[in-house]
């Protein structure tokens, strides 16, 4: 399950650094072993000095204009963009980070995923869409790359108008030579201008100059996406191609052994054949529907799962038997973080808080169910398109499959339905393999699609997860130690070990660690125990349970202490000026800090208030609930956002809005269950995601405190689930520890 | 062969009558506007227009669809609540993925073609497509400004 390859700590010397970013718990991903596990994918067959070589010789990412910028002779811009466009609006802040530098409008622009190459690893030598670090991770290099094409338009034209280049200006894409009056479209010398050797070290503009960067800019996909244009994954289709449909293996792990009907459903109308996977059988058909209806009908024998243990999914693996093994476990911890003496704190101590807090598997329930289609090319390639946040690692997967070498994959990485995680590498959970055996077994192109069911059978989930906290109270009432032990397994450690096998996984406990509050005395432990099923990243990755297990009991020690849980958050972040902020400011958006119970319109109501630190950005957010059939309702969310910096204001309270509304509905109903080894719910009447009769205010405030560039895609989530656990314990005294809410039966 | 008719024009499809009209849209026809995202008429990515009610195409059989007129995202913009709701729609730049969309605004086609001037419960009530990105509050905003 591991990625296919594991680079030795000699590949480690790449000179390749990471521009812009900030994160701090993130940093090590960010290490210069990053840049090796791409580089590898893209060259495992060369031995490691000719890679470290093929490296410093080859391209330094993020500086060849031509492998991003295609300018037509008729003034037409399209950027190849590093990232995948999922809704995160990435395409359309690449755009506005080009244009501005490059003196282009964002508008003009059309932005598609580049294909795989060391061109678009720009994040710290490694390339994916994930880890909110898109935008931040590229600010600085994609700004260059405008303003250092905008320098050879400039050198081109001048040649064409025999003048000195300092005499010319430009205008959206149109070089202008004032003194004659004389124009030259971009276009008209952009064979000359790109041939051109790049400058070193053109001046960026003037942040006060702005007039693209920093504003709300429109989505530039917003009407195709509004006129059903838009073209994704599962909309492609080749000539001559079979379409396949697939059922999977029961349990996780278990083979096709014998099919009882094949020949009926060979007879079946459309039928092109009937095959074994790993781990799955497939039927290809002129139809998917076909394929579909006869994959459901051939009846197979499965090889039978491990009775019992949780080092695979057994036939009686539960979620209910995970989690008391994470709760039972008495194996010794790592520290993830230690100041002071925690120990001796509680040692003299008189009052103790203590809690045991859980959060269960979550699905990425993205609307698109994954698809790709495969096809061999008469001149030995392999083309294939299929969703992904990481081509150079998928097409190295792809070769592999295929038992090609990678530069005979062509990878498309076509728009991605939402993702939130999904489209990371994750072994069975990506259809695109059987794609390719489909392809190659049958000799033609094959599009797999896999069912809303399969999907939910397949999918990679959100770790459940556990963790045991303890704070030692002093005699003000305040936390005066805190301990939190951890146990689980989180998908860095899990997919990206072998690079980053340090000791503490750093997606199992962000979110307990490196917290802003003053105390000064804390432990945090953390004991890996692996999961047989499949985890993945899924939008906020560890901060998604962590920050809600934090936060709800830091308002549990609250009350314990008779502090109100705002007033005590000002006052262990009294050094804390840009969390302090924040907290004003989502109190003053929200009329002023109130915990309630207090009437309102159809009964009592109460806020709650959670902090959040994820992946670079700070969030402060309020939540108002009340309770309504003794369930809970979410009224308004009020978040105070602070990504340090911005491109897009507009996108940012986009995605905060999406982030909201998934940490609500992940508060209130998500949950995968798994019992005698199979998943519980197999479609959206099983797994209940939030619609709209539940789907809550939301209020944003961008705070922009000129910290460096943190992310934004995933931040605005943690802090929602607090935020709502903690108005529910306002409202009713009682700390919700497990979620979904739903679970919970409330009094009215 | 069985004749249906999509956004003004015949088709006659080669299919078995048990088969969604969604896939025959999507792998017949070539109409990928409309999407696929359950197959049990839960999420509304399918939504179609099928005289004028907003339906959900995964679960209507091509022989149950008879001689109705079938309007899908393609054919959005050929009349003027589809023009407005598309305006309102980037101009409240409600999609991310953009996935559900298609679904949503034939949803919304529906609704103000009924009721002109739809109230937020009105709205609540006929809205009730999935989106995993949350644009319901944007969803319903765009619909308000298409209204006005």
């Amino acid at each position: 399950m591991n990625m296919l390859l594991r680079p030795s700590p000699s590949q480690s010397a790449l000179p390749l650094k990471s521009e812009g970013i900030t994160n701090l718990s993130r940093r090590r991903f960010l290490g210069a072993g990053a840049g090796a596990l791409v580089l590898g994918a893209l060259l495992p067959a060369l031995p490691h000095r000719a890679l470290a070589q093929a490296t410093a010789n080859t391209v330094k990412p993020g500086t060849r204009i031509p492998a991003f910028l295609i300018v037509g002779r008729d003034n037409s811009f399209k950027l190849l963009s590093p990232f995948v466009e999922g809704g995160q609006g990435v395409s359309t802040g690449q755009a506005q980070m080009v244009g501005e530098e490059l003196d282009v409008e964002p508008s003009r622009f059309v932005v598609e995923c580049a294909p795989p190459g060391p061109d678009y690893a720009v994040i710290g030598g490694l390339r994916l869409t994930g880890g909110s670090f898109s935008t931040r991770s590229s600010y600085e290099v994609m700004r260059r790359l405008g303003a250092t094409a905008r320098e050879m338009f400039l050198r081109a034209a001048a040649a064409r108008l025999d003048v000195p280049a300092s005499e010319l200006t430009t205008e959206n894409g149109v070089v202008i030579h004032a003194a004659s009056g004389r124009h030259v479209p971009y276009g008209e010398v952009a064979e000359a201008a790109l041939a051109l050797t790049p400058a070193e070290n053109v001046p960026l503009r003037d942040p006060k100059t702005f007039r693209y960067i920093r504003q709300p800019l429109p989505r530039l996909d917003a009407r195709d996406k509004s006129t059903g244009k838009a073209v994704y994954a599962i909309d492609q289709k080749l000539d001559g191609m079979l379409y396949a449909a697939v059922q999977h293996a029961p349990h996780l792990g278990t083979e096709p052994v014998s099919f009882a009907n094949e020949a009926a459903v060979r007879a079946m109308p459309g039928v092109h054949g009937v095959h074994r996977l790993p781990g799955a059988v497939a039927v290809t058909a002129d139809s998917w529907f076909r394929a579909r209806k006869a994959v459901e009908t051939l009846d197979v024998t499965w090889t039978r799962p491990e009775a019992t243990g949780l080092k695979t999914v057994a036939a009686d693996y539960s979620s209910e038997a995970m989690l008391a093994a994470l709760k039972e476990s008495k194996a010794a911890a790592v520290s993830a973080e230690k100041a002071g003496d925690a120990a001796a704190v509680f040692a003299a101590a008189t009052r103790i808080v203590e809690a045991e807090y859980a959060a269960p598997y979550l699905a990425h329930a993205q609307l698109e169910p994954p698809s790709a289609m495969a096809r061999f090319n008469p001149d030995g390639t392999l083309e294939l398109w299929t969703p992904n946040q990481m081509p150079e690692l998928f097409q190295s997967i792809a070769a592999k499959t295929a038992g090609l070498s990678p530069e005979k994959v062509i990878l498309h990485s076509p728009i991605l339905g939402g993702f939130f995680g999904r489209h990371f590498f994750y072994g069975a959970a990506s259809p695109f393999p059987q794609a390719i055996l489909l392809a190659k077994e049958t000799g033609r192109p094959v599009k797999v699609l896999w069912s809303r069911e399969e999907e939910f059978r397949m999918d990679a989930l959100r770790p459940l997860s556990f963790t045991r906290f303890r704070a030692a109270l002093g005699a003000d009432g305040r936390p005066a130690a805190l301990e939190a032990r951890t146990v689980g397994e989180g998908p860095t450690g899990r997919y990206f070990g072998a690079l980053f096998g340090g000791p503490v996984d750093g997606s199992a406990v962000e979110g307990l660690v490196e917290k802003p509050y003053a105390i000064a005395d804390r432990s945090l432990d953390y004991v890996k125990l692996l999961h047989p099923v499949t985890i993945a990243f899924w939008r906020s990755v560890g901060h998604s349970m962590n920050d809600y297990f934090y936060e709800g009991f830091f308002d549990e020690v609250a009350d314990a202490g008779g502090h109100d849980p705002f007033q005590l958050r000002l006052d262990l972040l009294k050094d804390r000026r840009r969390h302090l902020k924040l907290l004003q400011t989502v109190a003053d958006l929200s009329g002023g800090w109130k915990r309630g119970p207090f009437d309102a319109e159809g009964g009592r109501r109460a806020r709650g208030v959670a902090m959040a630190s994820p992946f670079g950005s700070e969030t402060a957010t309020i939540a108002e609930v009340s309770l309504a059939d003794g369930q809970v309702r979410v009224h308004d969310i009020w978040i105070a956002f602070d990504p340090g910096s911005i491109v897009n204001p507009g996108i940012i309270r986009s995605q905060v809005e999406s982030a909201a509304a998934l940490g609500v509905s992940t508060a209130l109903f998500e949950e995968m269950v798994y019992a005698d080894g199979v998943r519980q719910a197999s479609n959206f009447d099983g797994y209940t995601i939030l619609g709209r009769d539940h789907m809550p205010r939301i209020h944003v405030e961008i705070v922009e405190s000129g910290e460096p560039m943190g992310g934004v895609g995933e931040p605005g989530l943690p802090g929602v689930v607090a935020a709502v656990v903690n108005a529910v314990a306002a409202l009713t005294g009682r700390h919700i520890r497990t979620l979904p809410l739903s679970r919970t039966k409330f009094n009215a | 062969m069985i004749r249906i008719n999509i956004n003004g024009r015949d088709y006659d499809v080669a299919a078995e009558p048990d088969t969604p009209l969604l896939w025959v849209l999507r792998d017949t026809l070539g109409l990928t506007g409309t999407k696929y995202g359950c197959g049990i008429a839960q999420c509304g990515a399918c939504t179609v227009l099928v005289d004028g009610e907003a339906t959900r195409s995964c679960q209507l059989a091509l022989e149950n669809v008879g001689s109705a007129h079938i309007r899908t995202i393609e054919a959005i913009e050929q009349d003027e609540v589809g023009r407005k709701l598309v305006e309102a729609w980037v101009e409240v730049q409600v999609p991310q993925c953009g996935y559900c969309q298609s679904g949503q605004i034939m949803a919304a086609a529906a609704l103000l073609s009924q009721n002109p001037h739809p109230t937020d419960a009105d709205i609540a009530d006929a809205m009730t497509n999935l989106c995993r990105c949350g644009t319901y509050n944007r969803i319903a905003a765009a619909i308000h400004h298409a209204a006005a």
